[in-house]
């Protein structure tokens, strides 16, 4: 299924939950935030929710600013 | 001492960490500026490559202020406001919409907008807009800790354009906290901004595009001190004519 991270569109292949996500491209989970649909999730939700073909996700972290 | 929605600073000077050359050099840079609340933007994580982890690099004693930098409406301003909260566990928010990408100025009225809505889901908002007295008073309406006008446009180190319109902020909101935020160059632009009666400063590229960025920001912490003992001292009056400092009678002739 497709989905669009980060504005990206990534094929994946199984019915990942967020934190799987997270492994599958080797991200930090630690300090970084996860939208899901425009909805934040929270942490403690992240391995409940299961990916949707064509959600929308956007995964931060933090970087230098003024 | 310098009190924001309940926590108390030592230091009036609130720096970024944009900019600068090395991770090294923004240490240094911090340290020297005496600051005790920093600057950071929320940003997508690259997909396809590690990234160091930037907060690593700041100390553990700084307070740590997100802000919602390259947002240009109220709905991206107030959902990268609640990324940050998840990710970092703080309600403070740098409210910050931005209206123009070549002057980076403030849209005053997404930034209102955004502001009633983050205040209200209980964030700590701080809210950088155009140093007009009428938004101060909305803003602060609305229930923004603070409101923090520009001196001067992001980046541009001109210093305060427009002293008198932080002046009349300052008379006409004596309880408000005013922080002066973007448009700092130099020390002594700085040191202008606290005689008229800032409560404190925010900058980031005075410090870090300085070419010793360690010594600028030592010296952007005196003159931030120096500008409040001068304001809290009250100057003197302006004057068209001379007024002598020694006495004219008795100087031999």
């Amino acid at each position: 299924m497709k989905v669009f991270i980060n504005g990206e569109t990534k094929e994946i292949a199984e019915q990942f939950n967020l934190l799987e996500l997270l492994r599958e491209f080797s991200l930090p989970s630690e300090r970084i935030a996860i939208e899901l649909n425009k909805e934040v999730v929270r942490k403690k939700d992240w391995e409940s929710i299961a990916i949707k073909d064509a959600d929308r996700i956007e995964i931060v972290h933090f970087v230098g600013g003024g | 001492m310098f009190t924001l929605a309940g926590k108390t600073f030592n230091s009036r000077l609130i720096i970024g960490t944009g900019k600068y050359r090395s991770f090294e050099e923004m240490q240094a840079a911090h340290k020297a500026s005496g600051a005790e609340m920093v600057t950071v933007a929320v940003n997508r994580v690259p997909l396809d490559r590690a990234t160091e982890s930037f907060l690593d690099y700041l100390s553990p004693e700084m307070q740590i202020l997100p802000n919602t930098a390259g947002c240009y409406d109220a709905e991206h301003a107030c959902r990268t406001a609640r990324l940050a909260r998840e990710a970092l566990e703080t309600d403070w928010i740098k409210l910050e919409v931005i209206g123009d990408k070549i002057t980076l100025l403030p849209d005053n009225e997404q930034t209102l907008e955004a502001a009633r809505i983050l205040v209200k889901e209980g964030f700590i908002v701080l809210p950088y807009f155009t140093d007009d007295l009428i938004m101060a008073k909305k803003l602060l309406d609305a229930g923004c800790a603070a409101v923090m006008p520009l001196a001067a446009p992001i980046g541009s180190g001109m210093g305060v354009q427009n002293p008198s319109n932080l002046r009349i902020m300052r008379e006409q909101l004596p309880e408000a906290t005013i922080i002066v935020d973007a448009g700092v160059g130099v020390p002594s632009d700085a040191a202008i901004a606290m005689e008229l009666g800032a409560d404190a400063i925010l900058m980031n590229t005075a410090i870090a595009e300085a070419k010793d960025s360690a010594q600028m920001a030592t010296a952007m912490r005196f003159a931030v001190q120096a500008g409040r003992l001068g304001y809290l001292s009250g100057r003197m009056p302006k004057r068209l004519y001379a007024s002598a400092s020694s006495p004219l009678e008795g100087a031999i002739k």
